[in-house]
């Protein structure tokens, strides 16, 4: 059995709402809403204008700098590109496409000849041109983390934990796709130049093991399934390469800084997708549940099909739901509003009707110590927790706030049920701000000493 | 179709989801892990013993009440932790204890200890042990006569005062009269309980159930109990003040508040190390201090006032012992600690 992280938190893995139901996919949007930004880095460039006609895997956005394209997942006519309500919170320019419903594929997409004759540049160049990003909600450009990583990288990791409660969309993929994920994982050892793969699964999903090997062996495929330990976050990138690999990624470095490079389940499909048939991504499989869903399922549907109409397809939402959230219930973000956009890294829509948050008034920390055994980066929590609210940055930076990778384990683990993570976001927020001042001061003194004695020189 | 436009949303952080555990349930498990040794109490003291523990508790809970309407801070008896100071505190007294006096322990431990310094979670000290130390301080002839409970239910109404004070198991251990010792109690004795001693710390196998409750629970985890134990276990085998170093051993660790200390006492949260390694540390500070001053102290008992000066030292063990970051290895400590 791979080794398992210290820290990390047990919470009731609320999978069997749908982890029995097969992907479904989602009756035709009659508008899809695309942002521009679905990646980690700079939102891109709209390339059409109101009015232009798109068809499936149209490329309409373009990236600068660090990102990936983004295309249109329905075919149909530009009706708007102006700011609109998304998954991460305000506003982003958005393309409003109004569906034709003819699912006319764009001239762009080209299937290569011969897939296996391609050669690693080309191969980078395809993931590259299809827009995909970490699938996992990361949503790190993939092919800089291919390209990136070709040399240091001696393994390379699929991450099939789904550790988060309630998603099951990864799950499914190994019943219903399995032959994706290990094409995608050929692929990658190509790639990567590595002679084997290892896709991490947490035991709880030993269908999709089975699955996955049942492919491996018929493919005589160069990849491991490594069962993992049930335990939130298994998932996490840097826990995950301890758990199979026994190295720990140093504080504020990259799984690429101890050889490794994880990639998501849905990522790898992709890949193979693009690879093999040059479809960028356009579709994404979301997990409807929640105790706010009549009907949980698992449903695929277009890049930019509003939430509403995932609720819609799960029997609508009960009355009194309080709160929705785009991702898992421990990283996920709660949503103002219904009218968001289905976006690359939204591998879940959960609706919460019942007692799940279970605040309380005046939470008054006992010093348990249970969110320092919660924290699978070995912090203080509580500690943190006390800095934070006297807004003391350099005991913060002390304790090491700035590698929080805001988790929730802690906050979860907390029976005074303390706001520990939210306290932490504001908190990192603040550190950053006084480094930049700091700086700034720096910078402005430094340059009012070299006047000084530029004017001392005249 | 729902009509998403009517539903009250809020967008809070996350997590979204909490464990089921809260301060009121890990409280409650507390009170359920001493009930085996209060249920003890009460065949050995009599009904008295159940008297005193249930005024300690109501002490404790009124006086937490008073003060958060006086002060005009939001009510928290609720969270429990005021029952499981009145049961300690009660514990850790001779049974014969006096109502008043005990309201007094009560009234020091709640106010002064727990609520000035801000309430649960603020204390550094232990409530109940500072109570009792107050006790101690104030009353010391009171706080140190014991009965036999075998000899006779002890009437702490004060009305027939046939109290037969008898010598603890702990005197005997002090003067290193072992052959006296054993010669009125068996290990067996000792371990179940037939001896005398403060209301809640005479049965160590009570004590034992209930600390293995709050471990199965995980409302406490074994590095300070068993590190405190074995540190005594170790040093009065090594060496015994008397006769062979196994029975010198299994007397000590039986006798007076060890086990009560331990599993009790030394755990509480806002007063001991947050972190295992921390609590380790502690763990064997106490029983250093436990024995050192059963060996050579003006008192037959060091529980109490070991446990109290490990509380004082708690801060500085949590500003050293921290837990290692994660990607941190342990060659490379010092470079990375920046
Ligand atoms: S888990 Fe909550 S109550 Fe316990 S020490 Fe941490 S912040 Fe305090
Ligand atoms: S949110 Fe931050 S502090 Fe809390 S457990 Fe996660 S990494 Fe640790």
């Amino acid at each position: 059995m791979a080794q398992a992280f210290f820290g990390g938190v047990h919470p009731h893995d609320m999978k069997a709402a749908t982890n029995a139901k097969a992907i479904e996919q989602l009756a035709p949007p009659a508008e899809v809403v695309i942002p521009m930004s679905m990646h980690f880095g700079a939102p891109c460039t709209p390339l059409v204008k109101v009015g232009d006609e798109v068809k499936v895997g149209q490329k309409i956005g373009e990236f600068r700098g660090l990102g990936a394209p983004i295309h249109a997942s329905v075919s149909g006519t530009v009706t708007a590109v102006e700011p609109r309500p998304y998954s991460m919170g305000g506003n982003m320019m958005s393309v409003v496409i109004k569906n034709d419903f003819q699912d006319t594929i764009s001239e762009e997409v080209k299937a290569p000849a011969d897939p296996d004759a391609l050669s690693v540049e080309e191969m980078i160049e395809m993931v590259k041109q299809a827009g995909i990003v970490g699938m996992g909600g990361a949503t790190f450009p993939t092919h800089v983390k291919i390209s990136g990583g070709i040399g240091p990288v001696t393994d390379v990791l699929i991450n099939g934990a789904e550790c988060e409660p309630y998603i099951t969309g990864d799950h499914r993929t190994m019943l219903e796709r399995p032959e994706e994920i290990i094409g995608g994982c050929k692929f990658l050892a190509k790639m990567f130049g590595v002679d084997k793969v290892v896709i991490g699964v947490e035991d709880n999903k030993k269908d999709g093991i089975e699955a996955m090997n049942k492919v491996i062996a018929e493919q005589k495929a160069p990849v491991v399934v490594e069962p993992l330990h049930c335990r939130y976050p298994q998932g996490g990138e840097k826990q995950l390469c301890q758990a199979i690999t026994g190295r720990q990624v140093p504080p504020g470095g990259l799984p690429s800084n101890i050889g490794c490079a994880v990639f998501n389940i849905n990522t790898t499909c992709a890949i193979y997708r693009a690879i093999t048939t040059g479809m960028p991504v356009v579709r994404k499989i979301v997990t409807v549940s929640g105790s706010g869903v009549v009907e949980p399922k698992n449903l695929e549907c277009p890049i930019g099909t509003p939430v509403s109409l995932l609720f819609d397809a799960c029997g609508g939402l009960k009355e009194n739901t309080y709160k929705i959230i785009a991702g898992g219930p421990m990283m996920g973000m709660a949503q103002y509003t219904t009218e968001v956009p289905v976006g690359k890294g939204t591998g879940a829509m959960l609706a919460f009707c019942e007692n799940e948050e279970q605040t309380v008034e005046n939470p008054q920390c006992i010093r348990c110590g249970k969110c320092v055994e919660a924290c699978p980066v070995h912090l203080e929590p509580l500690m943190m927790y006390q800095y934070a609210a006297k807004g003391m940055v350099d005991e913060l930076n002390e304790a090491h706030i700035m590698d929080c990778m805001e988790c929730g384990a802690c906050a979860f683990a907390c029976p005074a049920r303390m706001h520990l993570t939210h306290m932490f976001k504001t908190a990192k927020q603040l550190v950053k701000d006084k480094a930049a001042a700091d700086k700034a001061a720096a910078e402005a003194a430094k340059k009012a000493e070299e006047e000084k004695k530029e004017a001392a020189k005249v | 179709m729902t009509d998403y436009k009517n539903l009250k949303l809020i967008a809070t952080s996350n997590p979204h989801i909490r464990n089921n555990e809260t301060t009121r349930s890990i409280m409650l498990d507390v009170i359920i892990a001493m009930i085996p040794a209060l249920v003890w109490a009460i065949i050995c003291f009599g009904v008295e013993a159940l008297i005193l523990t249930a005024v300690s508790v109501i002490g404790c809970v009124v006086f937490e009440a008073l003060y958060r309407i006086l002060m005009k801070k939001p009510q928290s008896v609720d969270d429990l932790s005021a029952v499981v100071t009145g049961m300690l505190l009660a514990f850790v007294c001779p049974p014969t204890t006096q109502l008043w006096m005990v309201l007094i322990g009560d009234f020091f431990a709640i106010i002064v200890v727990k609520q000035l310094f801000g309430g649960i979670g603020k204390n550094f000290i232990n409530p109940a042990l500072a109570g009792r130390a107050f006790l101690l301080g104030s009353y010391a002839g009171a706080m140190t006569s014991w009965v036999d409970p075998a000899v006779n239910k002890a009437p702490i109404f004060g009305g027939t005062v046939d109290v037969v004070t008898a010598a603890t198991p702990l005197a005997y251990l002090k003067t290193g009269n072992m052959d006296g010792l054993k010669e009125i109690y068996s290990v067996g004795d000792m371990f179940l309980g037939k001896s005398g001693g403060s209301l809640g710390e005479v049965s160590a196998l009570m004590l034992l159930i209930g600390g293995v409750y709050l471990l199965w629970r995980k409302v406490i985890s074994w590095h300070t109990p068993v590190a405190y134990i074995a540190t005594v276990a170790v040093l009065t085998l090594l060496f015994p003040k008397a006769g062979s170093g196994v029975d010198f051993m299994l007397y000590s660790i039986f006798g007076g508040g060890l086990f009560l200390g331990a599993f009790f006492m030394a755990t509480d949260y806002a007063s001991s190390p947050i972190t295992k390694k921390g609590q380790l540390i502690y763990g064997i500070g106490c029983g250093l201090f436990t024995v050192f001053i059963r060996y050579f102290g003006s008192y037959n008992e060091g529980v109490c006032y070991s446990i109290m000066v490990m509380n004082c030292c708690t801060a500085l063990i949590d500003k050293y012992v921290k837990p290692t970051r994660f990607g941190v290895v342990k060659s490379d400590k010092k470079g990375a600690a920046k």
